[in-house]
């Protein structure tokens, strides 16, 4: 099987503007999440989100963000980072051959916040004033078509949409291109850009959104008996990925291996999780046998863990049912605990943490875990970093969406460079 | 009555927010795609902006004949007239 390896990041994130801050901010334990001060969050029973605070400006000229969701400008922002980072030139310095170049990049809403504001113009003012731009701002597909025009990609641009394991299904999507020799390189991650008073409102309405306003920090505590719901935020992760022999040819730094994927659906319910775990527990399976892992491989996963009260349990159990008696060995962390969940970006986020995970060998904490629910049977990296052994090195990212989509990625330290 | 050139330096601000050129290079003379690299969609906006800034109406039908800055000019001038 061709061998897939990412030579390049890029993170515009609640924890940072690069991949490189939001990597120390996820070791340092430090909380993305705060209160939202606007004006519209005022009367929402949810006032608390992990943002992106840093102005995009500099990134993107005036002119095109009028014509950009913020969903795109993330993505975009995050895209030249993971780019350039790879070695590779944009415009005339681009040497990549376009038909040879992918891109997989997924979003669970896309632009809504255009789709609301426009429909705000049009009762407002008139069908008139609702801007012609308004249709390629709100596709769910717009992320990928921007980067693609970017890095000008022609083998194929994709844009799966399976609400919060979106971008786990884009990064296993591009993989596989690269796998079926449809491309030799791709950028492949997630964006998601929803903080917005009506998506706040209908999250909070499920009961699906933790309601600790006023200990914003302490609201994301995956596993802790105290939780009671998901942080949404917002960013975007990219990487570059290449066929291994691609990437040797060219001499480019690599971070680690993208060894397989799993992807399952419950069908069992649009919502709720399949209780007994067996569709996650099938991506995970999946995952370990498409890329030649056994359980006992696994040093490390990052789990979805998004602080619901049902979720974090049945992930619980399907991770043991998946590892059996390895699981003792394997360090188990959800990072969701500081950047809330991205949503549509949180795989692509999640995978990012778990590469590095393997490459600097240290799981980042999962914070906020004060008393954890009894009977886990998982070894979590409780409100501190933890070492991972050296030599060979294999680990799991989970990603599940509503809708009953489950996608597991599944990486190594092979190949790693420096 | 706004003055032609009044106008002009309003639609040049329009034409500025929308599509990002100069405002000194919208004159008279200019073709807004061909000199101005205006596309399609801006087009649109730059026609409903102006119905608004200068309290007048451009139907459809004669917004696809507005090709120069003056063309636009003089469409608002005999509009608000």
């Amino acid at each position: 099987m061709t061998e897939v390896v990412i030579t390049g990041f890029g993170a515009i994130t609640p924890l940072g503007d690069d991949a490189a801050s939001t990597w120390q901010a996820l070791l340092d334990g430090r909380s993305g999440i705060h209160r939202i001060e606007t004006e519209w969050a005022k009367d929402l029973p949810v006032q608390i989100a992990g943002p992106v605070e840093t102005d995009l400006s500099p990134w993107i000229p005036r002119v095109e963000a009028r014509r950009m969701d913020r969903v795109s400008q993330l993505a975009l922002v995050a895209a030249r980072e993971a780019w350039s980072d790879a070695g590779f030139g944009l415009g005339e310095q681009n040497q990549t051959d376009p038909e040879r170049l992918g891109v997989s990049v997924g979003t669970g809403i896309g632009g809504l916040v255009t789709t609301l504001e426009a429909w705000d113009v049009q009762q407002a003012k008139g069908i008139r004033r609702v801007s012609p731009f308004t249709v390629p701002m709100l596709m769910a597909n717009a992320p990928a078509a921007h980067v693609g025009l970017l890095i000008r990609a022609k083998a194929g641009v994709h844009a799966p949409v399976s609400a919060c394991a979106s971008s786990n299904e884009a990064i296993a999507l591009g993989a596989n291109m690269l796998r079926l020799g449809e491309a030799d390189i791709a950028v492949v991650g997630g964006s998601e850009a929803v903080i917005h008073a009506m998506p706040i409102a209908a999250f909070a309405q499920m009961q699906a959104l933790s309601r600790r306003n006023d200990e914003p920090e302490r609201a994301s505590r995956p596993w802790d008996v105290d939780r009671d719901g998901f942080v949404i935020g917002e960013g975007a992760v990219m990487m570059v990925i290449e066929t291994l022999e691609s990437a040797q040819a060219r001499g480019a730094k690599i971070y680690g291996t993208l060894a397989g994927s799993g992807i399952s659906a419950d069908s069992h319910d649009l919502v709720q999780p399949e209780p007994s775990g067996s569709g996650q527990l099938s991506a995970m399976i999946k995952a370990m046998r498409h890329s030649g892992l056994q359980p006992s491989d696994i040093k490390h996963i990052n789990a979805h863990g998004t602080s619901t009260p049902q979720g974090d349990i049945t992930e619980a159990k399907s991770i043991r049912t998946a590892l059996g008696d390895a699981v003792d060995e394997t360090i188990v962390t959800s990072t969701k605990s500081m950047t809330g969940h991205l949503l549509g970006a949180a795989g692509a986020l999640e995978t990012f943490a778990t590469v590095m995970a393997l490459k600097e060998r240290v799981v980042p904490p999962t914070i906020n875990l004060d008393n954890p629910e009894p009977d886990l049977g998982i070894n979590i990296a409780a409100n501190t970093t933890r070492e991972l052994p050296d030599g060979p090195l294999a680990a799991l990212n989970n990603s599940f969406g509503f809708g009953g989509h489950n996608v597991a990625i599944a990486v190594t330290n092979q190949h790693i460079t420096d | 009555m706004a003055t032609t050139e009044e106008i002009r330096a309003q639609l040049a601000d329009i034409v500025n927010d929308v599509a990002g050129v100069d405002q000194a290079d919208v004159q008279l003379e200019k073709n807004f795609v061909d000199d101005l690299d205006v596309d399609s969609l801006s087009m649109v906006e730059i026609i409903y902006a102006c119905e608004e800034a200068f309290g007048v109406s451009i139907p459809d039908e004669d917004a696809k004949d507005l090709k120069s800055v003056g063309d636009a000019v003089s469409y608002i001038e005999r509009a608000q007239a």
